[in-house]
């Protein structure tokens, strides 16, 4: 179980200034500037859980998960992972955890792949046939069976990455962070990927906390999501929680063939010429399906479509409601 | 101690890819040495009298100093070291239940080692066959190569724990590049990797064997040579480990102070 | 702020770096007193000139010697692309003022030498030092352009051009006939070091009478054209491959 209470984390900055007389009076005082990176942080999250983590940049996402695998301490609150705190504790929690920065490789970049595995395996102490088993069904699953032969370099993107997650779930960590596993990969990678981080998720019951721009991983994976903003939890809830709240906002458009649309209530008639029409409607004053059988009483629909927020979309509109 | 070993393997099977680059650098290190022979050949030849060894000592120091360059070169600092320091991207490598300083310490012993293996036999054997007094003749007795052999670990292990605390003052420096050719150059000097420290002005050499530059390749070479043998070899050796011990203990202590630097500041 | 701190620190290391060098030598001359006859102020003026047309070249050559890696990181293709000569774009491209530390120290010792060697200071000597230098300059840049050109071949070979390179700087500290007839002979013909450094050397401290001495480092100047012209190949190579 990961759990966080109140915590909270200030960056000191020196300001850098241009100018030589600037830079002289640096080398003697130093002007500072504090930058709140976590203020008042606070989540639980459960054994097995799937869930997204999601915020602009700069908002504290990285922070976070540097505190949470043990590599930051902050400056107040609390932080439980496993009944540990991570980073007193730190070379014993780190064995619990796996870790993908989707921007750097653990790989060693010049040797074939499969010789940073044995290294990995050594470092982490792992049993020679528990290894095995693992490796057997990570190759498997992975399909990287043939390419763990080839030197890190050589490889694509989509194939590195996928060894990239093979190598922090060979010692069987009870947690996985997923910073940005799908970055620059191409779709089908993509899909391969969150199949893959599913598949562990469900099988091996491993925590999975995932970090992420793409929408469409967190549509495809996370049940769970937490918004971050400037250091501060804005929401935590599901996907659908999420949607729900900004997207009440729906667009119908209509083609039809008649005068023109008839006058409704509690709709707005945002477009009707040529028999094309666009209604927005807010679903929490009047369902879809009510407005659809006002109109096609009135005239014959020959095509029509409902667009809801995309994930995207919702998102930005948080981030704008909130002001980050 | 499994994952130092591992780790040294991983870092040592990597260095015969550079093949090209080992037959290239063995060709260049033997000209050196053979240019370096003659320049001292023309002090040879201008006093005798002034020259503080035999003249095949001399040439034996010079093709030892290119056979085991890989293992003493001082301009050597690995930069994935510094740019993850200076990027920060350590905090990444503290994702592993490793030590760093061990990780970095056998990561630069594994690269120096797996060259110099892949580079000085051709130099040695090539030394060999040379003419007198040009060529590299063998250490005088069975004691000077064992003791030779002792000492060339411990100078190894000198430069790197000296070259350790140069990556860490990366923590705490705005310019590692500058640091970095500074050390560069004053240990090739005091190492004696420019001229030979027996070739130093007298009143000078006591202070140089006092500093841990000496204690790298300048022990091992000397007592291959036989210009040190016996107890002053011992003692020699001696120097080398404590030089060892301060050198290790200080990058340990200074390794750790510097993490939990990183660890409050975020890097 | 940094940068600036940075670059003093750089400078100073390449100050002390060739400063080592300096001081090694006067620690080999206070024991022998002379080597093949010359003395120290002799020698420093051979390692002056030498020092000073490297670090000229490499201030403003560095383009040429960090050549292997606009090729590896794919810039060399940018800058074929662009519509401006290749030689001036990477002369350009890479400027490494930091080597003013070697500048620095070459003109020390070369104020140094001039008044201590004992050299009657008339014009033909004033001419033969402006010329040395010129020649010394041409040399280089004739060397880091030949350093190029063979990185369109082998890059993991590039090594072996040390010798020439950084070797000639090294070497080139003594008065080449320290090196023994054989070697001399090689940096006559082969790579003409000696026709900058050597020869006109001897004119300039009285040792020869040979005005003609004077102007041999024009002819090595001339070294430039056979490297330019295998840059050119190798270029063509590249552009053609690809590769």
């Amino acid at each position: 179980m990961i759990e966080l209470k109140n915590i909270s984390k200030t960056f000191k900055v020196a300001k850098r200034s241009a100018g030589f007389t600037e830079a002289v009076k640096g080398l003697f005082k130093k002007d500072y500037t504090y930058i709140n990176a976590l203020q008042d942080v606070s989540f639980t999250i459960n054994d097995g859980e799937m869930v997204g983590y999601i915020g602009p940049n700069g908002a504290g996402k990285s922070s976070t998960i540097k505190i949470m695998s043990g590599v930051l301490t902050p400056d107040s609150g609390e932080c439980i992972i496993n009944g540990r705190t991570p980073w007193k504790d730190r070379v014993s929690h780190v064995r619990d955890i796996g870790v993908v920065f989707g921007q750097r490789s653990q790989l060693w970049w010049d040797v074939p792949v499969i010789d940073s595995f044995e290294l990995i395996r050594d470092i982490y102490k792992v049993d020679k046939s528990e290894y095995k088993k693992t490796l057997s069904s990570l190759t498997e699953l992975l399909d990287i069976g043939e390419i763990v032969k080839t030197p890190a370099r050589q490889l694509s993107l989509g194939q590195r990455m996928r060894c990239e997650i093979a190598a922090s779930l060979l010692h069987n960590p009870k947690i996985l962070f997923l910073d940005e596993p799908t970055i620059g990969l191409d779709a089908v990678s993509k899909i391969a990927v969150r199949e893959f981080i599913k598949t562990v998720n469900r099988e091996n019951k491993t925590t999975v906390i995932l970090t992420t721009h793409d929408m469409q991983d967190i549509e495809a994976l996370t049940e769970r999501i937490l918004l971050i903003g400037k250091g501060r939890i804005l929401l935590d809830g599901s996907l659908s929680q999420l949607k729900k709240r900004n997207s009440t906002h729906k667009t119908v458009t209509v083609d039809y063939t008649g005068a023109s649309l008839p006058a409704l209530e509690n709709a707005v008639v945002v477009k009707d010429l040529n028999g094309h029409g666009e209604i927005v409607i807010d679903t929490a004053i009047v369902t879809v399906s009510q407005i659809i059988s006002v109109i096609s009483a009135a005239v014959e629909v020959k095509d029509i479509s409902v667009v809801g927020e995309t994930v995207d979309e919702t998102v930005v509109s948080l981030y704008k409601e909130f002001e980050i | 101690m499994r994952k130092y070993l591992s780790f040294f393997r991983i870092r040592f099977i990597a260095g015969p890819q550079y093949r090209a680059a080992a037959w290239a650098g063995i060709a260049t290190q033997f000209a050196w040495g053979g240019m370096n022979i003659l320049m001292f050949r023309a002090f040879y030849e201008s006093g005798q009298n002034s020259f503080p060894m035999p003249f095949s000592s001399l040439s034996s120091y010079i093709w030892l100093q290119q056979a085991f360059l890989a293992l003493f070169m001082a301009w050597f600092f690995d930069s994935e070291i510094f740019d993850s320091i200076v990027s920060g991207n350590i905090a990444y490598e503290l994702c592993r239940p490793c030590d760093i300083y061990g990780m970095w310490f056998t990561k630069n012993l594994a690269i120096r080692i797996s060259r110099a293996v892949l580079r000085c036999m051709p130099i040695l054997i090539f030394a060999f066959l040379l003419p007198k007094p040009y060529c590299l003749s063998l250490p005088a007795d069975l004691l000077s190569a064992v003791l030779f052999g002792v000492s060339t670990v411990l100078g190894l292990l000198v430069i790197v724990s000296f070259s350790m605390l140069i990556y860490i003052s990366a923590f705490y420096t705005v310019s590692p590049m500058g640091v970095r050719i500074l050390a560069t150059s004053v240990i090739e000097f005091f190492a004696g990797a420019l001229i030979p420290i027996p070739f130093f002005p007298q009143w000078l050499q006591p202070f140089i064997y006092a500093l841990p530059f000496a204690s790298m390749q300048n022990t091992p070479f000397l007592i291959y040579t036989g210009f040190l043998s016996g107890w002053e070899a011992v003692k020699s050796i001696g120097l080398q480990l404590i030089w060892f011990i301060i050198l290790f203990v200080l990058g340990q202590l200074l390794i750790k102070h510097a993490i939990k630097k990183v660890v409050v500041q975020g890097g | 702020m940094q940068y600036k701190a940075s670059f003093f620190m750089t400078a100073l290391g390449q100050f002390l770096i060739s400063f080592t060098t300096f001081i090694g030598m006067y620690f080999m001359l206070s024991r022998f007193n002379s080597v093949k006859g010359f003395s120290l102020s002799e020698i420093l003026i051979c390692f002056s000139i030498v020092l000073m047309a490297f670090s000229i070249t490499e201030c403003f050559a560095r383009g040429f010697d960090v050549f292997p890696r606009l090729i590896r990181s794919g810039d060399l293709d940018r800058i074929i692309v662009r519509p401006r000569g290749i030689v001036f774009q990477v002369l350009t491209s890479n400027m490494e003022f930091s080597r003013v530390g070697r500048l620095l120290q070459a003109v020390i010792m070369l104020a140094y030498a001039i008044p201590a060697c004992g050299v009657q200071w008339t014009w033909d000597k004033v001419l033969t030092l402006a010329l040395m230098l010129f020649g010394g300059v041409a040399v280089f840049t004739a060397l880091f352009i030949l350093y190029a050109g063979i990185s369109f071949f082998t890059i993991e070979g590039l090594e072996f051009m040390n010798i020439f390179t950084d070797g000639s700087r090294e070497f080139g500290k003594y008065p080449l006939s320290v090196y023994g007839e054989g070697m001399l002979k090689i940096y006559t013909f082969v790579v003409p070091i000696a026709l900058f450094q050597y020869y006109p050397f001897l004119y300039l401290v009285g040792r020869s009478d040979n005005l003609w001495y004077a102007f041999l480092p024009l002819l090595a100047a001339l070294f430039i054209i056979p490297c330019y012209l295998f840059f050119r190949f190798g270029l063509r190579k590249y552009k053609s491959t690809g590769s």
